[in-house]
């Protein structure tokens, strides 16, 4: 291979980052011209002093935070277990996971409003917290394919066996076990699917939107539909948010242990 | 819960298989599976299975195959489904030819690392940058006042609206599904790239293959595979999103699951049960590209271990 690299290679590099970068580019000069007749930042001053802004964006943050919450304990021991007791169980578990990537949001919120309404006999959108608790829930959901993988694949970077017998000879419970063993182990793998549930639930859209909750992704819509130049600059926003959540998941992904100490 | 500790019989031999029977007669065992998968049942299954037997009722809960009939038959759904599918599918080509031609040019084209690693990081972040915010980049872009009109206008001479350009259109939005779908295409194909050796083109130079026989017979059959897989997979993602569509152009563009929202917020069609039957259309079709989508994967990893 030349080291300077074939020229067809270069015009196609070249060809799609224009594609790419461009729109990155107009946008953000696009956002700069709030004030007539100079560059500024009054547009992203306006959407970060807008009340509704910081009211829809905490909503997102806590609504994301419970469901990374809610994903790692539906996770971890589930995926712990079929690594340790129940492999035969690992082809439908895997199916499962996969499932919200074959099922639309749409649909999955669809089949929720119908199934829990008011008169339901889980009547979860009777009431604000459960509307909320629902929302958690189908965010967990639409984050179980990438936690599990992201789990399990840290999972199969320690000696889980091991680990279990020796936890439990000092007399450990299933808890501590998995709570003070194999969490830590997996702290990072855990983390890294935090970081990409996190980008996912932030600027959600469909569910929160046919579910009625204020957060982040409706308020965008709405401000689309509404402004002008606050949208270009929340699109800025949202590139940089999402920048980092992959940033972060490439940084933890160094510090990650590549394969197990002892096979299994 | 002792019951289920390390003196169990069938843990101690380590080298007998996983004793399914057995651990079906233990119920303790599935304790530790049993909120994974009520947890599946309630919030995935379920709903879904709802929605499934609601498109095969009719208003009095009998059996109908009419809902199903009516997605074919009436006017605007056969059309949603038709724009739905032609954008899906042109995204989805377009954007693997786009996406393999990239992942070449940086996997075999010889260009510096740097080039690599940031295309890599930067697919990364572009293909999990979709939704509304993406709409809005493009409004900013290609809009009226956007910057790449301006500068088309005042620096060419070209006004971009006076053409029959539209960027609110379904190829507008094909458009714009691009800048999440060439990025999935990089992430997803640079690795079935990397798995082809270069021993297999040393081999195949030695029995005397031409470069186009070794692409011909070696590296187009062993990446048609992953490379069907991920068209597949990508006409599956642009088919149930909406977000981006929604935001782009508002309820004017006819699409599935603009029909399917409007359907939920106000039973625009009036008929519930024909409603279920849009949503079992949207899952038949992203559920039987998935099925396709894994046995191509299946065929793919038999060559890139």
């Amino acid at each position: 291979m030349k080291k300077r690299g074939a020229w067809w290679a270069w015009l196609t590099f070249f060809v799609g980052a224009v594609y790419f970068i461009v729109p990155l580019i107009a946008t953000f000069e696009f956002s700069m011209r709030m004030k007539r007749g100079e560059y500024s930042f009054e547009a992203y001053r306006v959407v970060f002093a807008s009340s509704q802004f910081q009211q829809t964006f905490t909503y997102s943050v806590i609504v994301a935070i419970f469901t990374i919450l809610l994903g790692v304990f539906i996770v971890v021991p589930t995926a712990y277990w079929v690594r340790l007791r129940m492999p035969h169980l690992r082809p439908i578990v895997e199916f499962i996971t996969l499932l919200p990537l074959v099922i639309p949001a749409i649909v999955i919120v669809f089949g929720y409003i119908r199934m829990y309404g008011t008169n339901s006999w889980l009547p979860f959108l009777g009431t604000i917290t459960g509307t909320n608790v629902l929302l958690v829930i189908g965010y967990s959901v639409l984050a179980l394919p990438y936690m599990y993988r992201a789990v399990d694949t840290g999972l199969r970077t320690i000696d889980v066996k091991t680990l279990t017998e020796a936890a439990q000879i000092m007399g450990a419970g299933w808890p501590t076990i998995i709570g003070r063993v194999i969490l830590p182990n997996v702290l990072i793998a855990v983390l890294s699917g935090a970081f990409l549930t996190f980008a996912i639930v932030l600027g959600e859209f469909t569910m929160a939107s046919l579910l009625n909750r204020p957060a982040f992704g409706p308020y965008m819509q709405n401000l689309g539909a509404n402004r002008a130049y606050e949208p270009a600059a929340l699109a800025i926003i949202a590139f940089l948010l999402t920048w980092g959540c992959m940033t972060a998941i490439q940084f933890l992904a160094r510090y990650a242990p590549k394969s197990a100490n002892r096979p299994n | 819960m002792t019951d289920i500790s390390l003196s169990d019989p069938a843990m101690a031999r380590k080298t007998a298989p996983p004793a399914e029977a057995r651990s079906v007669r233990l119920p303790t065992q599935w304790i530790g599976v049993a909120p994974f998968f009520i947890f599946a049942v309630l919030f995935l299954i379920l709903p879904t299975m709802y929605l499934i037997v609601g498109a095969f009722q009719d208003r009095d809960g009998g059996f109908t195959l009419t809902n199903i009939f009516k997605l074919f038959e009436q006017p605007t759904i056969r059309q949603s489904y038709m724009v739905s599918i032609k954008i899906s599918l042109w995204s989805a080509v377009l954007g693997a030819l786009a996406g393999l031609g990239i992942a070449l040019a940086i996997v075999r084209g010889g260009l510096p690392e740097w080039v690599r690693s940031s295309t890599m990081t930067f697919s990364g972040v572009a293909s999990n940058f979709a939704g509304v915010p993406l709409a809005f980049a493009f409004l900013a872009t290609l809009g009226r006042l956007g910057l790449v009109t301006i500068l088309l206008r005042d620096l060419f001479g070209f006004n971009l609206y006076a053409t029959s350009f539209n960027l609110l259109s379904s190829w507008g939005l094909i458009a714009v599904y691009l800048y999440f779908q060439i990025p999935l295409m990089i992430v997803i194909i640079t690795p079935a790239l990397d798995g082809i050796k270069r021993e297999w083109g040393e081999a195949a130079a030695t029995l005397g293959a031409t470069n186009w026989q070794y692409w011909r017979m070696v590296v187009i059959p062993v990446l048609w595979p992953s490379f069907l897989g991920t068209v597949i997979l990508l006409f599956a993602n642009a088919f149930g999103a909406i977000a981006t569509a929604y935001a782009f152009t508002g309820s004017s563009l006819n699409i599935v699951p603009i029909s399917l929202y409007a359907q939920i917020r106000g039973d625009v069609l009036g008929d519930p049960n024909l409603g279920y039957a849009l949503a079992f259309g949207m899952i038949f079709i992203t559920g039987l590209a998935n099925i396709f989508y894994i046995w191509f994967r299946t065929r793919s990893e038999r060559w890139l271990k």
